[in-house]
């Protein structure tokens, strides 16, 4: 056992050395294979964060419910204090049909045609803002459902039109990222097959020789499963460098934009975990690669 | 330690390179096998290493038959044969002492042990003071010595050469047959292709004689 892994430490090293060796083309696969893995982790990156900034949204989702003409304060008092009591609901603002008119005088700058009215057209209203776990587009429907049965209310509205919206293209932008990153793991499979094809076949006659003293397919392919696998594995690291990097640039502009909306949004990057993956992921596919290189072209490769 | 019966070759060409063969070389016995070139002495050989199979025919080598030596049994089957080569097939990105281990690195062997048997090997081809040099820095007759060292350093039972002084002046040929001639009166059975009548004079061993791919000599030295 001690010997068989003393002989893959050996592999690895001859592997490592290899690519020291010839290290503008190692670099330059290296390169080839972080551009190609930190495409989709970068557009992994965004989504993750474009759902955290609409997550934030939709926890001040608010519902308006507009009560009857002619409700009084008493009777809308009444309901504010029911829809309190409800488990789903944080807290309920009374707005009077007096306090909307003047509120819409001010803001919407029609208040000399509302004075030419000789009456109020608002009505009064309650603003509902739900519990901040129960701001999901499904749960939030189904409780204005049930507020909008109360007697009293004549309309409840929440405008979920756009938190649906987001959602949807978030659906769509997540899909994609995971269209791109398989087309691009495919990339990174072939470049590396590619690369390792073309080592083989440089090592043709050094391969013949193996075999006519006795060396088994598995001993031949060992380097240049190694050699895969370590290109996969730096290019998995360099990648992840790279989306730091962008990320990191991306933060000092997110921060000042989000502070203009009085946010204290802050960009999340790739994390540790989402490093490692990124690693680990490079590394299978590299194996993967010149596994399907090599497989291929060895049994190509007989003494003549 | 070689029993061929009826042995025939033909390549997917059409060309039939041996044809009807039978012979057998015994244990601890060394023969010249020889002829002109394309007479099918390098396809005998390629026969008894399975780098081709026969079309017709049984062959044993080492009592194994070779029909019977799956692909996957291939490596381990060729461990139990030296082979020497013409153009000696060196890996020149490598030094000396690390062409010779190869057979043993490819069978696994402890980094001890292996540097005690290709010390061992280079000693007796008289090259141990080269271990460190790159082949491409030997003479020719050096590098086949490299090249023998490597055929033996996992003591095969049978060692095979391919016209092993084709490329070597008189007094270097001589050499390299005297070494093949050592190793075969410590035992080991071999098999030398060549159309080296001088050495096969000098060495007075049983001659095989391939025409056309036929066997037409079987024997002594006397009729070549």
């Amino acid at each position: 056992m001690t010997a068989y892994l003393l002989r893959h430490l050996q592999v690895f090293f001859f592997s490592l050395g290899q690519m020291v060796r010839a290290p503008f083309a190692t670099l330059m696969t290296i390169a080839v294979i972080a551009i190609t893995l930190a495409l989709p982790a970068g557009a992994y990156v965004m989504v993750d964060n474009v759902q955290r900034v609409g997550a934030g949204w939709d926890g001040n989702a608010k519902i308006s419910l507009f009560l009857k003409h002619g409700t009084n304060e008493k009777a809308a008092n009444r309901l504010a204090k029911k829809i309190r009591a409800m488990a789903s609901v944080a807290s309920v603002d009374y707005i009077s049909a007096d306090a909307a008119l003047s509120d819409f005088k001010r803001l919407s700058g029609f208040g000399k045609a509302l004075d030419a009215l000789d009456y109020n057209p608002l009505p009064p209203a309650l603003i509902v803002h739900p519990q901040r776990n129960f701001n999901e587009p499904v749960r939030l429907q189904g409780l204005v459902r049930q507020l909008g049965r109360h007697g009293e209310v004549e309309l409840a509205q929440l405008d979920l039109e756009w938190v649906k919206r987001l959602h949807a293209m978030l659906q769509v932008a997540r899909r994609g990222v995971w269209i791109l990153a398989s087309v691009l793991g495919l990339a990174v499979v072939l470049i590396i097959g590619n690369t390792i094809r073309l080592a083989v076949l440089n090592r043709r006659e050094e391969i013949e020789v193996i075999k006519l003293v006795g060396g088994t397919n598995a001993f031949i392919r060992r380097p240049f499963l190694y050699t895969g696998l370590l290109q996969g594995v730096a290019g998995g690291l360099t990648a992840s460098f790279l989306v730091s990097l962008g990320f990191g640039l991306l933060a000092g502009p997110i921060r000042d934009l989000a502070s203009l909306y009085a946010s204290q949004f802050r960009t999340a990057g790739l994390g540790m975990q989402g490093a490692a993956a990124l690693v680990v992921l490079g590394g299978l596919l590299g194996w993967l690669g010149s596994r399907i290189a090599v497989g291929r072209h060895l049994r190509d490769i007989e003494p003549r | 330690m070689i029993q061929f019966s009826s042995v025939s070759k033909r390549y997917a060409t059409g060309h039939d390179a041996l044809k009807n063969i039978s012979f057998s070389l015994a244990r601890e016995e060394m023969a010249f096998l020889t002829g002109h070139s394309g007479a099918g002495k390098s396809t005998l050989l390629k026969l008894i290493t399975l780098i081709e199979r026969p079309t017709r025919g049984q062959a044993l080598v080492n009592n194994k038959n070779l029909a019977r030596v799956s692909r996957r049994r291939v490596p381990y089957f060729r461990r139990e044969v030296g082979i020497v080569f013409q153009d000696y097939k060196l890996l020149y990105d490598r030094t000396v002492f690390d062409n010779v281990a190869l057979p043993l690195v490819v069978a696994g062997l402890y980094h001890r042990e292996i540097g005690r048997r290709v010390r061992a090997a280079l000693d007796k081809v008289g090259l141990l003071n080269k271990e460190r040099a790159y082949p491409i820095t030997l003479s020719g007759g050096e590098q086949q010595r490299v090249g023998i060292a490597r055929a033996v350093v996992n003591r095969p039972p049978l060692l095979l050469a391919d016209e092993p002084t084709g490329n070597l002046d008189e007094a270097l040929s001589d050499e390299i047959m005297d070494l093949f001639h050592e190793f075969n009166q410590v035992g080991v059975s071999v098999l030398i292709a060549t159309h080296d009548k001088r050495q096969i004079r000098r060495l007075q061993k049983r001659v095989l004689e391939l025409r056309e791919g036929e066997m037409i000599h079987d024997g002594g030295v006397a009729s070549v």
